[in-house]
């Protein structure tokens, strides 16, 4: 004789793996879209139409902070999933902080290169080559941003509450949301910024 | 030079028109064309008559509790339909009035002015693909593939509610720009330059790009939703090659949207971008590149079609089976042929645009490489013929479809093939031999495998069976309006006529045209009978009840449940341990078998938050279309707002108790007799 509560149990466990299955296959569908912007980039990359060119663009320094920003935060993520499997509350709740801090300094950032080339007359409007360099990276700043929302989302349920399992799943996916935001960032460093410097 | 927009001008297109309403005023009302209007007019009366009449009969909170907030798949799946069957009707209108205006339109200008034929022959195409094929396939595999695979519900079923209410808010949209503005006159793909702001200003394309990124979003999560649902939710024992093939084919096309349709999303926003922010994807200037547009939209395109086409396979090979009496013919082959299709599918995109400029040998590459997706399709129709041989053949209406389509298809792949030899495509290409070609595919190959379907199913979802004489209606109509309607227009390609003409001086075309016509009348008949059909069965419902959950002596498991479904659909998950596994129970004398005593069943609890979430949908979509900011920016926060909301809330459980389920089971049980009998009369021995 099972009782109700059981049964609860069950479906909940199940329906948490099957969460957990499914994000996987919402990030390969996200991965297409980031592929397809990726190929528009790519074959916009010539199309400057007299405007400003990539070379011309870009702060390399300026970069690299970027991306040092949002690597330590995809580690710091970690480290607070990681203190969520250990039970560990507080310090879970303080490593999303600091995720946090250093996903704002990532979009920060980005938006002051946007509104820097903007003012210098290299908008998106500009080109066909800024429009897809616009929408390429506004894309993944638009997801990383979302991934914050999430972030602050998080730290309340983790604080309200606590490390229940629902709870810890969720954290888990938007785990994955952010390490796969990572991926994506080293793509369009290697196919943005990195041709231009080398 | 189009406008260049300079920094710190406020050139860009989205500052246009008033803060309050945007570039929305009276114009908006379509006063162009007394035909627009009478649409508008139509439009309106009947969404105050369906309201009305559901507070007539005060049913509203029995609607909204049972049926809108529901996150129960055979009752998604059925409003799913619901939709479908509206936008049939409303696609087909616009079917009918191009076949009228071409039929009268030799030297003079016909009934409809230039600029709403073109809006008819851009929504009829929309229509019909995205707010009729699409919500009538996913209803099916809603309604099905749960109970095919001895589940009690799908992987995600809140997700479901709201991929419902998105498709939904889409068809929604098209509705509106019926009466408030106009919709895109740029055709189904929108190609640019055409489509973009500077030959098309107003907000007819921008009512397309919204309707379909909505409604694009609820195909994928349907997509991640049924992959999901088959790879994780099947009975213990049902290992993949004992999945029936409705299932595989529906496994496939959820494949297929969950990684096409991003393309789709991907292509819309990105000349959403161009149109509303001033960008260059796809403009003349600037360094716009069209032909990318042409790539990304059938780089979803192309998968589409077959996400269209695979699941009526699947019920045509459910049918086949089960009204022949006999096991499926070559079902491994079968499989490997539907996943051979669906691989294939993703690599013959270009050969929409042959015409458009490629080097001959990617010309050639692709051209074989659709003709190579023939082969697994010419196995499928072989696989059905011979499951038909030595069979006894019951004539029942969704075999009448199933064996119109196998006639029907083979002409259309014929064409098709034709079609994907580049130099003949350069004859053929815009012409009406085209049109011919994609219908020739789609309503055999599509609409009667759905049509099937319906017939087939419907005693499942409704516990009654569907008239037989409207259902053997609906075939006729369909079958010879359909031949009427397309066959001329095979012919008037080959005499150079081009395709969405509003008029023309060749008096060659008019006769074909007037047959073409009458095909167009006698479909009518046959969408009238679709009608009539369910008002006559719902009539007699109760002489023909099914009681036994298993009214056409079934092979798989969605029939070893009783007709309704119960909420729960399986009291003990089954254990499969063959193909066919519903036959294998009914040999084992398993299939009946009542248990006394049942655990109570946890299921989720309804929920309205998926309704809200395509209102929302449908509002952001309604304001960017018009450039009303704060509207859009006050719906994205609902959209996200009812997210959070929703994933903070303890999940809520419905309980179904122990006594419930015994008693519902008691009940299918209690008519074994007569299922018996009815078996060992029709069964051969």
């Amino acid at each position: 004789m099972i009782t109700v509560a059981e049964l609860i149990r069950e479906h909940e466990e199940e329906s948490l793996e099957n969460r957990a299955y499914g994000f996987w296959l919402y990030l390969m569908t996200d991965a297409i879209i980031f592929a397809l912007l990726f190929a528009t980039y790519v074959t916009m990359f010539s199309n400057t139409a007299q405007g400003p060119k990539p070379v011309d663009l870009f702060d390399l320094q300026h970069v690299f902070i970027e991306t040092l920003c949002l690597l330590i935060s995809s580690v710091t993520f970690g480290f607070a999933f990681l203190a969520s499997v250990q039970k560990k509350l507080a310090s879970s709740v303080g490593w999303l902080l600091i995720t946090l801090v250093f996903g704002l300094s990532f979009v920060v950032l980005e938006v002051s290169e946007f509104l820097e080339m903007i003012n210098e007359g290299a908008g998106p409007q500009k080109s066909g080559y800024l429009s897809a360099f616009f929408t390429l990276v506004a894309t993944h700043g638009l997801h990383v941003s979302v991934g914050m929302v999430g972030i602050m989302m998080m730290t309340c349920q983790i604080l309200f509450k606590g490390l229940t399992k629902p709870v810890c799943s969720r954290l888990f996916r938007l785990g994955l949301f952010w390490h796969f935001l990572d991926i994506v960032w080293i793509g369009i460093f290697s196919v943005v910024y990195l041709p231009v410097f080398i | 030079m189009y406008a260049e927009a300079m920094p710190g001008e406020s050139a860009v297109a989205a500052m246009q028109g008033s803060l309050l309403f945007g570039r929305l005023t009276l114009d908006a009302i379509p006063f162009y064309s007394w035909v627009a209007m009478g649409g508008a007019v139509v439009t309106v009366f009947t969404v105050l008559l369906a309201v009305l009449w559901v507070s007539w009969l005060g049913k509203w909170r029995y609607l909204w509790s049972e049926w809108l907030t529901s996150v129960d798949h055979k009752r998604i799946g059925v409003m799913y339909i619901v939709l479908a069957l509206v936008m049939l009707v409303r696609g087909f209108i616009d079917a009918i009035m191009m076949r009228a205006q071409q039929a009268i339109a030799l030297n003079n200008e016909g009934y409809l002015p230039p600029e709403h034929f073109e809006q008819i022959f851009t929504s009829h195409g929309t229509i019909m693909i995205f707010f009729m094929a699409m919500p009538f396939l996913t209803g099916l595999i809603n309604v099905v593939v749960p109970q095919q695979i001895g589940a009690r519900d799908v992987a995600f079923p809140f997700m479901n509610s709201i991929s419902l209410w998105l498709t939904a808010a889409g068809a929604g949209l098209v509705g509106v720009s019926l009466v408030l503005g106009r919709f895109s006159t740029a055709g189904w793909t929108g190609y640019p330059p055409y489509s973009g702001s500077d030959f098309s200003p107003g907000v007819g394309v921008d009512y397309w790009i919204w309707a379909l990124l909505i409604s694009g979003v609820g195909s994928t999560m349907t997509g991640i939703n049924f992959i999901a649902t088959i790879l994780r939710c099947r009975a213990p024992g049902m290992g993949l090659m004992k999945m029936p093939l409705f299932v595989w084919t529906a496994f496939c096309t959820s494949i297929l949207m969950a990684f096409a349709f991003p393309a789709l999303t991907v292509v819309a926003a990105l000349l959403g971008l161009d149109r509303t922010l001033d960008m260059h994807f796809f403009t003349n200037d600037l360094g716009g590149n069209m032909m990318n547009f042409a790539n990304l939209i059938w780089i979803w395109g192309h998968p589409e079609v077959y996400i269209l086409i695979l699941p009526a396979f699947g019920v045509f090979s459910e049918v086949t089976a089960v009204f022949s009496q006999k096991r499926l013919f070559g079902y491994p082959s079968l499989v490997y042929a539907t996943a051979a299709i669906a691989l294939l599918s993703f690599t013959v995109w270009l050969h929409h645009f042959f015409t458009m400029g490629s080097s001959p040998n990617v010309n050639a590459i692709f051209g074989i490489a659709t003709m190579i997706i023939a082969v697994p399709t010419g196995v499928k129709i072989f696989d059905w013929i011979f499951t038909m041989i030595r069979g006894r053949i019951i004539f029942h209406p969704a075999m009448l479809f199933t064996i119109g389509f196998i006639i029907t298809f083979v002409i259309g792949g014929i064409t098709g093939v034709l079609l994907a030899i580049p130099p003949v495509d350069y004859l053929m290409h815009n012409t009406t031999f085209l049109v011919a070609h994609f219908h020739n595919m789609l309503i055999p190959g599509a609409l009667f495998g759905y049509f099937a379907g319906t017939q087939y199913w419907f005693p499942k979802a409704f516990g009654f069976k569907l008239n037989e004489f409207w259902g053997k209606m609906v075939f006729a109509c369909w079958f010879v309006g359909f031949y009427l309607a397309f066959m001329p227009l095979y012919v008037l390609g080959f005499l150079g006529m081009p395709r969405r003409l509003e008029h023309y001086h060749n008096p060659d075309w008019q006769p074909l045209l007037l047959v073409a016509f009458v095909g167009a009348c006698v479909v009518l008949v046959g969408i009238f009978s679709v009608f009539m059909q369910f008002y006559v069965s719902i009539r007699d419902r109760e002489q023909n009840r099914d009681m036994t959950g298993d009214p056409w002596n079934g092979r798989t498991l969605e029939w070893a449940t009783s007709s309704p479904a119960a909420p729960y659909n399986f009291a003990v998950i089954p254990q499969v341990d063959s193909l066919d596994a519903f036959w294998a129970m009914k040999e084992k004398a398993e299939a009946y078998s009542c248990k006394d005593h049942y655990d109570p069943i946890v299921m989720p609890k309804n929920t309205g938050v998926g309704v809200f979430i395509g209102g929302a949908g449908f509002l952001l979509g309604f304001a960017i279309v018009w450039y009303i900011w704060w509207l859009a920016a006050l719906s994205l926060l609902a959209v996200i707002g009812l997210l959070m909301f929703r994933s903070s809330q303890k999940e809520a459980y419905e309980i179904i108790s122990a006594e419930t389920v015994l008693s519902i089971e008691q009940a299918r049980v209690r008519h074994y007799p007569e299922v018996q009998s009815a078996m060992s009369e029709r069964s051969p021995s």
